[in-house]
């Protein structure tokens, strides 16, 4: 069975799989991804903007153990592979979905393994905002969450959106872990044809749309990230 | 009124305590435009930003028309800075924002509707004489143009003083006399009150009225700029005024007597005075160096003087000092 990788038997039953399984698939990946990154912003911009503002020198300094938590928090998240993060949240996956198998309820692990990773990549987007913008915001009597939301936020746009992009196509990289979980997509494609019954062409080409995807995200997060940023001065 | 008293700032660093700034007493009147005048490190910047406690001074305090800025709580020290702006060596601007944008922050801060804040915005774009740039980001305009939007956003809230910390420092010569200027103009039309840091003397004698010369956090001197000119009294301020290559002229002359000879109003500077020496009293004055620049709109000359012997040297100062308006100091000849 499947020695032969493209005799005509083999192709017939890809495509019949494809047709049957692949629109859904595909649509379960799209959505998982987009809802877990979705999640992972609403959590992970309010944490890395807590992490350049509350810093001792910062706009809004927090006191020192909440700040040494949060960074502890985020590290330790940061460092459980997502195949043991997946079953060590399955308590907090039932508690918030209900259940713990199937593609929505792949969407908490996801937020749980992609937040802290966020938070940083905001944290380093708001760093590079240039403080003498920040000082002159002061000086004209600016509040801090005023500096947050009309300062740092608006002039990092650009750079947020590359870093959200990178965000994307890693939790695109983790839906396909989540197969194994029971989550649907892609992943699960490629899990229960490819390695549990030897169909390694619908694997394969599992896996290339899976690169066509990450290749659809990054190259619009890209276009994005030109096209509102304002101080590239092509285009006059 | 601005009141600096007894304003001291210490840092703390890994090394130890750094002092930027010393006991440092200085008002500004309404209305005038005062230069603080130092080399870098100097303090000047940690100065002008504990006027609006952008920077907390350590001790001293900074009075404005009355009121204790140092005591101020966060919500009126907001308030303040609506009044006592600020522009920048780097501009500062929001890249991200048009140039109208940039104009109407500030208002926006404020809680003023955007309606209104578009036409105040307009409105100073076009005294800055930028208004076809109202829609234009920052990127696309050069370093002039730049510093007159921040220009034209740090008067957005009607401030009563204007603090510019090295606003001109990035800018070429012709750029930052027509900076000046503008800033001149505002001065003179809406009144506000003009603070400027800088580390050129030719600012300084372009716009400013009066002078403070700051050195390793100490004032050394302060007064009218015309005054500090024509008698330099502090070591930094004589360096301020008389440039570096001076000496170096004064230098070769070892062996003779030099005299720097200061004309500080225009009937002095309108007599020939080297001639009149040379036909009255027969002394024939070697000239190594001599300049004249406009000065607060007075007329200013500065004259190295070199004399092959005591008793030339002498006669002439006596001669030229007798004249009004001309100061005569020996130049201390190392002669290296």
């Amino acid at each position: 069975m499947g020695n032969d990788l493209f005799s005509a038997e083999v192709l017939n039953e890809t495509w019949e799989i494809m047709c049957n399984d692949m629109p859904l698939a595909l649509w379960e990946t799209f959505y998982v991804t987009v809802a877990a990154t979705f999640f992972a912003i609403v959590i992970g911009l309010p944490l890395g903007v807590l992490l350049v503002v509350g810093e001792k020198d910062g706009i809004l300094p927090i006191p020192k153990p909440v700040m040494g938590f949060l960074n502890v928090l985020i590290n330790v998240l940061r460092s459980v592979p997502f195949l043991i993060l997946m079953i060590l949240v399955f308590p907090l996956t039932r508690l918030i979905v209900g259940t713990i198998v199937g593609t929505t309820a792949s969407i908490v692990p996801l937020v749980i393994a992609a937040f802290p990773f966020v938070a940083r990549l905001v944290e380093s987007s708001l760093r590079e905002v240039n403080p003498n913008i920040i000082e002159a915001a002061q000086s004209m009597g600016a509040s801090p969450l005023q500096i947050i939301v009309k300062v740092m936020i608006p002039e990092s746009v650009p750079s947020l959106i590359s870093n959200f992009t990178i965000a994307v196509t890693t939790v695109l990289g983790y839906t396909a872990m989540s197969g194994i979980i029971g989550g649907g997509g892609l992943g699960k494609i490629a899990i229960n044809y490819g390695y549990y019954r030897y169909k390694y062409l619908v694997m394969l080409v599992a896996v290339v749309i899976l690169v066509l995807l990450v290749q659809l995200f990054q190259s619009v997060g890209t276009k994005l990230a030109k096209a509102t940023d304002k101080r590239l001065k092509s285009g006059k | 009124m601005i009141e600096i008293k007894n304003l001291s700032k210490t840092f703390s660093t890994a090394d130890g305590t750094f002092q930027a700034l010393k006991n440092v007493n200085i008002s500004v009147s309404d209305g005038d435009i005062f230069g603080i005048i130092g080399m870098s490190g100097a303090g000047k910047s940690t100065l002008v930003r504990c006027i609006n406690m952008l920077e907390r001074p350590s001790e001293g305090s900074v009075v404005i028309d009355g009121v204790d800025v140092g005591t101020l709580g966060r919500r009126e020290l907001r308030k303040l800075r609506r009044s006592v702006t600020m522009i920048f060596q780097g501009f500062n601007l929001l890249m991200q924002r048009t140039c109208l944008k940039n104009v109407c922050f500030p208002l926006e801060l404020d809680g003023v509707g955007k309606k209104e804040a578009k036409k105040r915005a307009l409105e100073l774009l076009e005294l800055v004489g930028l208004s076809d740039k109202a829609n234009a980001y920052p990127s696309r305009l050069s370093g002039g143009q730049q510093q007159r939007v921040a220009i034209a956003r740090a008067l957005a809230t009607n401030p009563k003083v204007l603090l510019c910390d090295e606003a001109t420092s990035a800018l070429d010569p012709k750029t930052t006399r027509s900076i000046l200027s503008l800033i001149k103009d505002i001065n003179e039309k809406l009144g506000i009150t003009v603070i400027i840091i800088t580390h050129q003397m030719s600012v300084i004698e372009e716009i400013c009225s009066r002078v403070a010369i700051l050195e390793n956090g100490e004032v050394v001197e302060q007064g009218e700029v015309n005054q500090i000119f024509s008698s330099p009294k502090s070591e930094a301020a004589k360096h301020l005024v008389f440039p570096g290559e001076e000496e170096n002229v004064a230098e070769l002359q070892y062996g003779k007597r030099v005299l720097r000879v200061v004309f500080n109003d225009s009937e002095s500077t309108e007599t020939p005075l080297i001639a009149k020496l040379a036909a009255e009293k027969g002394i024939a004055a070697n000239i190594l160096y001599a300049s004249t620049k406009s000065v607060g709109g007075k007329a200013f000359g500065c004259m190295l003087l070199s004399f092959p012997d005591g008793e030339t040297a002498e006669g002439a100062k006596r001669y030229l000092s007798s004249h009004d308006g001309i100061t005569v100091e020996e130049v201390v000849n190392n002669g290296k």
